[in-house]
């Protein structure tokens, strides 16, 4: 009998493919399943509501939690905004071509560096130079930064995909450049942007390495009272109980418990980008 | 017979992309409350010259003009010209039905909202608007429906209202009914008919046959250059160029 080698190494290809699929839902699989079954244990109606207690050993994460809430409104409020018009300058003013390329250069640089460098330079500017000390305004500013070069891409991505003839249309009805950005450009833009940016909330809420120096604390009895408070946050809190405290074995349930808490937090987040999107891509006619 | 006035006139008109020169000296009149049709091959210039006379030709890099296109002896290309005020006074539809992703009712209202008219007046103009292009009763119950919920060729007259809402004393249309189907193609040329009691057209079109039946002034442009204008039923019938003959009788396209 003759082997068909094509068929034979069509097959062999197939179950390959099959193979790395499976392999890599096991790893996700697994990944959920070992955060979740470690970490339901300690969740309780008091975890989500109760500050720790005890050196961490008991009670709950509300002040982590509160904490991680407001660094990521207050970065996004400060990234959304710069991030919008800088792309809107990219797109439609930037001249000439050289600094366009430039700009954006400079932003997927600004992408690629390690958060742990954001966190230092965060700690250089905001807490020392400019003397706001480890705080939730430092914390937040740094992780606007770093959150930047996401809302800029999407941002530039979500103008380019806007037809062209919507902005001769509003042009040829007298409009001027500025009027026909902000009236028909951007509000057809915005609802990319915002699914970019809901994704880079996910990003925001889960670094420590850039609150670490800025605007994290191990352990506070209350809640901030303003900006230039230190807070909990949840990612600093889970590395808190992972290396400090006298009580490793009590404190790792928690850490899961903690992780368990973000995450859902973040898959949270993710989903309502994917049912905004999904919902704006029916509507959308163009 | 009194002779029909044009207050809209292209004068020595050049227009280079680069170092291309597009247009080649064109002169024409456009004559008031007239529909006149400018036609020629593809690649003609035909679609840059209208795009001249509300200057959208600006928002091409590196395209030069040079001439005059003057709007009630005011010369459009004057650099001292209020640009948006030209582009209301001379209104314009494209080939593409290219509504905004918008309501019906602010796609009519968007010029008038750019000038902060009153919302009274505006209510007024854009009923007004819609009434004129014959579409009002199709939606005057869903004024505030996406504008794409209307088929095309309710779009196409959904902007033609738009570009009338500012009382242009002239709109440019660009193959307004190329995209569009035989039936919605007949109800804009009907509607053109209607509307040059009150509006100056200039119209680009492909349809040779579409010119013949609407325009009361027939421009045949050729490489660039107009060799021919005259009344439609002249041109159609005693061409003088050779070349707008042989276009004319379908020697080439």
């Amino acid at each position: 009998m003759k082997i068909n080698i094509r068929k034979l190494s069509e097959l062999t290809g197939i179950n390959l493919l099959r193979f790395f699929i499976v392999f890599t839902a096991v790893f996700l699989i697994s990944f959920l399943y070992i955060i979740f079954s470690r970490g339901v244990e300690v969740i309780s109606w008091e975890f989500i509501t109760k500050g720790p207690i005890d050196s961490m050993t008991a009670g709950g994460i509300y002040p982590a939690i509160v904490g991680t809430f407001w660094l990521t409104i207050l970065s996004i409020t400060f990234a959304l905004p710069l991030g919008i018009f800088t792309a809107i300058y990219l797109v439609s003013y930037a001249k000439p071509y050289w600094f366009v390329r430039m700009v954006r250069i400079a932003v997927n640089t600004l992408a690629g560096i390690p958060s742990i460098i954001y966190g230092l330079f965060g700690m250089t500017i905001f807490v020392q130079i400019l003397h706001m000390g480890v705080s939730l305004l430092a914390g937040s500013l740094t992780l606007g930064i770093l959150a930047l070069p996401v809302i800029i891409n999407a941002s530039e991505e979500a103008f380019r995909q806007v037809p062209k003839s919507f902005r001769d249309a509003s042009i040829a009805l007298g409009a001027t450049e500025r009027q026909s950005i902000m009236r028909v450009i951007l509000p057809a833009a915005l609802p990319n942007i915002l699914t970019g940016t809901v994704i880079s909330i996910g990003r925001v809420a889960g670094e420590t390495a850039p609150i670490l120096f800025t605007a994290a604390t191990f352990y506070s009895h209350n809640l901030p009272s303003s900006v230039m408070d230190e807070v909990m946050a949840l990612p600093y809190h889970i590395y808190a109980l992972m290396t400090e405290g006298a009580h490793p074995a009590k404190q790792l349930p928690i850490a899961y418990g903690t992780s368990l808490v973000l995450l859902a937090l973040v898959l949270i987040v993710s989903a309502i980008a994917i049912i905004i999107r999904y919902k704006i891509r029916k509507n959308r006619k163009w | 017979m009194v002779e029909n006035t044009a207050h809209i006139n292209a004068r020595n008109l050049n227009l280079w992309f680069e170092t291309k020169q597009v247009l080649h000296n064109v002169n024409f009149p456009v004559y008031d409350k007239k529909i006149t049709a400018l036609i020629g091959p593809s690649g003609c210039g035909k679609s840059t010259l209208l795009r001249c006379f509300n200057r959208m030709n600006d928002l091409i890099p590196n395209c030069h003009i040079e001439g005059k296109i003057t709007l009630y002896d005011q010369n459009i290309y004057n650099s001292k010209v209020d640009i948006t005020e030209i582009r209301t006074k001379v209104g314009m539809v494209f080939q593409q039905p290219n509504p905004f992703p918008k309501s019906i009712f602010n796609n009519v209202a968007f010029g008038l909202q750019l000038r902060r008219m009153k919302k009274s007046r505006i209510n007024e103009i854009v009923e007004d608007s819609l009434k004129s292009v014959w579409i009002w009763d199709e939606v005057k119950d869903r004024l505030h429906h996406s504008a794409f919920s209307l088929s095309g060729g309710q779009q196409q007259r959904l902007c033609i209202a738009r570009a009338l809402a500012n009382d242009p004393d002239i709109i440019l249309l660009d193959e307004p009914t190329s995209a569009l189907d035989p039936q919605s193609t007949a109800k804009i040329e009907e509607l053109c008919l209607a509307l040059k009691d009150k509006v100056t057209i200039l119209i680009v079109t492909h349809n040779i046959a579409q010119a013949g039946r609407i325009s009361d002034y027939t421009g045949f442009m050729y490489l660039g250059e107009m060799l021919e204008f005259a009344k439609t039923k002249t041109l159609f019938t005693v061409p003088k160029d050779k070349r707008a003959e042989a276009y004319l009788t379908g020697v080439f396209g």
